[in-house]
């Protein structure tokens, strides 16, 4: 598993989550887990209706009953709200229309749930039903009926890229392919369902606990919509239950627990059910995928065309980026000069879509390596060869502006190569199985922030005091991918010091610095580079104090397995610990930072659009799956999916195991079993046991490679 | 409706508590003991997260009422062992990534205890079987079964040092 970790203690070893014990022993918190005295429940009331005109709301039956303490509707919290700020297009609870079966309308606040649900069936809502839009390619014919008065034709966003000669390309391709790819409705099903716990403390502020990826906007959104300054909240970050981007945007009940608390000045706790869950969404879009592409007889990819509609759901989301993303990255991964996209993201009355991983690129990726087995096919060559001969020069700029540098899919596609058999395997088989293999890539963090500014994308703050405790303040959201432990991991590295000496404080606005939050495979990169800068201020605050000691230059010194030492001089050197009191008496105080911002140069091109896609840095993969075909019953079986993945060095092996595996795991899930089910924007199978994520007996063998 | 007094035996330690009759164990459990290692991930006993013991059986305590379990043996995660001395089973989630998110990790726990009890000595399949009453989303399972091993081997070096004190 270790690879050569080139001279590192720590990092590129592989090492147990630092929160690992809190989770084994069942002490560890989640904001479900959560309460404090006099602590009510909240419960929301969601629309029966997919597109309906609210005439009247009248809560006056359910605030009468005993134990019910406030109730909320669209008129207590008008400011709008969305991720973007281009779509701030959702509110606390719905005013005048609701949008989708399960729009928030209005919500109550109650000493028990049992009370809160009674209350729910006391609100009366006055419904005129609309009718709705529930299939993409359907809604934005339409000519009137909008789901929102301000996007004609329900068309939330398009976007028209042409790089290169993509006419003159195909004009040069021997082997033209053209498909129509759908890809259905998936939704992250983490297994922690949402949880907010909203609480009004004595001195009028309010403190936030939340299921959240992303506890800086979430602070933004809040400040906004509770009409509040940002200095008068705190938002707290417990563990997470897993994210994969459905709580990477401020999700209903965030909102409406804060309006609850601030209206009834009292804690109020939501927890979503998991069909709340499901409704609440953010999950991948259904996605229509028009696709057209060109190979010349040596295997050379000449030309792409691509035409994508993403069904959205009833509000943005991130559903500009998303579609944008799909574009981005379509043709990126391989050397291709002409590419032209179209891609529209369509409002329909369902669940918001959002954020899943691999944020709006998977299902391109999909109908995109699809196409080209199918071409490499009709050009009677080897799949994998074919990926072999469109590879990228990197350091290289795509033909849509991106920056590559580190390119490690070449070395990815020998991996599988070797590992899978594929040369054995490839048309060798027995009827009924086979091998395929397909490559994907990813940002490692978008290099440009939702909120376009000139500020950091990530801060940490380092302290050591007498205790000599190195103490790392992170605004990173470690969601169970190991953001804490790498950070603890690089500042002990730096520090020369055991992992036990550091202690991580994170994700909690009142004490630690701004980190955009968990999405994009951000945090590695950012926060792990601002951890680097901080904790390097730091070993040279403590060096310079050190030197000045022995009247040495900083230079001479070395600072590993807990001591300060002169490099050719063995008698002049400190242990942590006493170097930590020359440094306090030298400084007064220890206080280190470091920030880390994508640089200029990554943060792509100048067209309408460019600025999705671009990324200081991407990863690779290949995979190959070996699958069985029962040939009476059509079943499909993957007996074993080989993936080979280049994220940069491994900081923790074992964490990135975790993550190849995860993500083979989600991808395989989506392939073979799990679809949300509609019918007339009624989602049919909103539960676990309906929407069936795979188990252990349904998942493949997956072997991991990293790169 | 009313609430009763009742007895409940949990990690060894008898508790009382007064809870309606329609508790469900869970609630009992997480509300009304504050031992809030049991999750709930779901609401119709697909997902496993709220797994907890009956007299050395993993049953789902989501849809268990509390009341009828008075006189059994209940252990939850809590009970598996605190932070001065994990379980094997515990070390090896810790250990191995077994626990990602760790929100499903309580309800494997406790399906991996129930059994390495009654067979300590699991085949690969025999472990995914046992396994497949509870979902993850983190971990793809592989390093869930590196977790099983781990505690395996940690069971098998125990018992290995503990044999011939016992004779």
């Amino acid at each position: 598993m270790a690879k050569n970790t080139n001279g590192y203690n720590i990092i590129g070893k592989p090492m147990a989550m630092t929160d690992a014990r809190a989770k084994v022993t069942g002490l560890g918190k989640y904001a479900d887990d959560l309460s404090v005295p006099g602590m009510l429940i909240g419960k929301i009331l969601h629309s029966p209706y997919a597109h309906a005109r609210i005439r009247s709301i009248d809560t006056s039956q359910a605030e009468a009953l005993a134990g019910v303490k406030v109730t909320a509707t669209g008129e207590d919290a008008r400011n709008p709200y969305g991720i973007l700020p281009i779509g701030h297009d959702e509110r606390a609870f719905a005013l005048g229309k609701a949008l989708y079966i399960g729009d928030n309308i209005a919500a109550v606040a109650a000493t028990t749930p049992e009370i809160a649900e009674q209350a729910l069936d006391l609100i009366r809502v006055d419904y005129e039903q609309l009718p709705g839009w529930f299939d993409p390619e359907e809604s934005m014919k339409a000519s009137s009926n909008w789901i929102n008065e301000e996007r004609p034709q329900n068309i939330e966003k398009e976007y028209h890229h042409i790089f290169g000669d993509p006419e003159k390309g195909f004009g040069e391709a021997d082997f033209i392919a053209e498909e129509r790819y759908y890809a259905g409705e998936v939704n992250q099903a983490a297994m922690e369902p949402h949880a907010t716990l909203a609480v009004w403390e004595p001195d009028n502020r309010l403190t936030v606990h939340s299921s959240t990826q992303v506890p800086f906007y979430l602070h933004r959104t809040i400040a906004s919509v509770c009409e509040m300054p940002m200095s008068q909240i705190r938002v707290i970050k417990p563990l997470i239950g897993g994210g994969f981007g459905g709580k990477s945007e401020i999700i209903p009940l965030e909102v409406a627990a804060c309006v609850l608390a601030k209206k009834s000045h009292k804690p109020v706790k939501i927890t979503y059910t998991r069909e709340e869950v499901f409704l609440a969404h953010r999950g991948r879009p259904i996605t229509i995928v028009y696709l057209k592409v060109g190979l010349s007889r040596a295997g050379k990819i000449t030309a792409v065309r691509a035409r994508v509609i993403q069904d959205g759901g009833a509000y943005c989301g991130y559903g500009p980026v998303t579609v944008l993303y799909s574009g981005a990255l379509l043709g990126a991964i391989y050397d291709i000069a002409n590419v032209q996209y179209d891609g529209f993201r369509v409002l329909t009355n369902k669940p918001a879509c959002g954020a899943m991983r691999g944020h709006g690129t998977v299902n391109v990726r999909f109908a995109f390596e699809s196409i080209l087995d199918q071409l490499s096919h009709q050009a009677g060559l080897d799949p994998l060869e074919v990926r072999r001969r469109n590879l990228l020069k990197a350091p290289c700029i795509t033909a849509n502006s991106l920056r590559v540098t580190s390119y490690g899919l070449p070395e990815c596609i020998e991996k599988v190569f070797e590992r899978s058999g594929w040369a054995e395997k490839k048309g060798n088989l027995p009827y009924g199985k086979g091998v395929g293999m397909a490559c994907s890539h990813y940002v490692s963090g978008a290099a440009n922030p939702i909120i376009r500014s000139n500020m950091p994308h990530t801060t940490v703050h380092i302290k050591i005091d007498r205790d000599a405790a190195v103490t790392v303040y992170t605004g990173a959201s470690e969601i169970g991918q190991g953001s804490d432990t790498m950070q603890v991991q690089i500042a002990a590295e730096i520090l020369g010091v055991s992992t036990d000496r550091i202690k991580l404080v994170a994700a909690d606005t009142e004490l630690t610095p701004i980190d955009l939050g968990s999405y994009s495979s951000r945090v590695t990169f950012m926060a792990g580079n601002a951890c680097l800068n901080a904790a390097k201020d730091m070993r040279d605050q403590i060096v310079a104090a050190v030197a000045r000691k022995f009247g040495c230059a900083a230079d001479d010194f070395e600072v590993k397995d807990g001591r300060i030492s002169h490099k050719s001089d063995a008698g002049k050197s400190l242990s942590f610990d006493e170097a930590v009191t020359v440094a306090l008496e030298f400084h007064g105080a220890l206080v280190a930072r470091g920030t880390y911002a994508p640089p200029e140069t990554a943060r792509g091109g100048k067209f309408k659009g460019a600025g999705v896609g671009p990324s200081p840095a991407y990863s690779y993969s290949a995979q190959v799956a070996e699958v069985t075909v029962d040939p009476e019953t059509g079943q499909v079986r993957v007996d074993k999916i080989v993936a080979a993945h280049d994220c940069g060095k491994a900081l923790n092996p074992l964490t990135v195991e975790g993550q190849i595996e995860g993500s083979v795991y989600m991808g395989f899930g989506q392939a073979l079993q799990e679809d949300m089910i509609w019918k007339d924007g009624r989602l049919m199978n909103p539960s676990l046991l309906e929407y069936r994520i795979p188990a252990a007996k349904e998942n493949p063998e997956i072997e991991s490679i990293i790169v | 409706m009313n609430k009763e007094l009742m007895h409940l035996r949990v990690n060894g330690e008898e508790r009382e508590i007064a809870i309606a009759p329609n508790r469900l164990l869970l609630d009992a459990l997480r509300e009304d003991l504050g031992l809030t290692g049991s999750k709930r991930g779901c609401d119709d006993s697909s997902c496993g997260c709220c797994a907890v013991l009956i007299d050395g059986a993993p049953m789902l305590s989501c849809v268990a009422l509390a009341v009828s379990y008075e006189g059994r043996e209940i252990t939850t995660v809590e009970g598996l062992g605190g932070p001065g001395e994990l379980d094997p089973v515990q070390e090896g989630y810790a250990e191995m990534g077994g626990a990602q998110c760790g929100y499903c990790t309580p309800g494997f726990m406790i399906a991996t205890k129930a059994l390495l009890d009654r067979n300590p000595e699991p085949s690969m399949e025999e472990i995914r079987e046992a396994l497949s009453g509870n979902l993850c989303r983190c971990t793809g399972y592989m390093q869930i079964y590196e977790s099983v091993k781990y505690a395996i081997e940690k069971l098998r070096a125990k018992s290995a040092t503990q044999v011939p004190a016992a004779r």
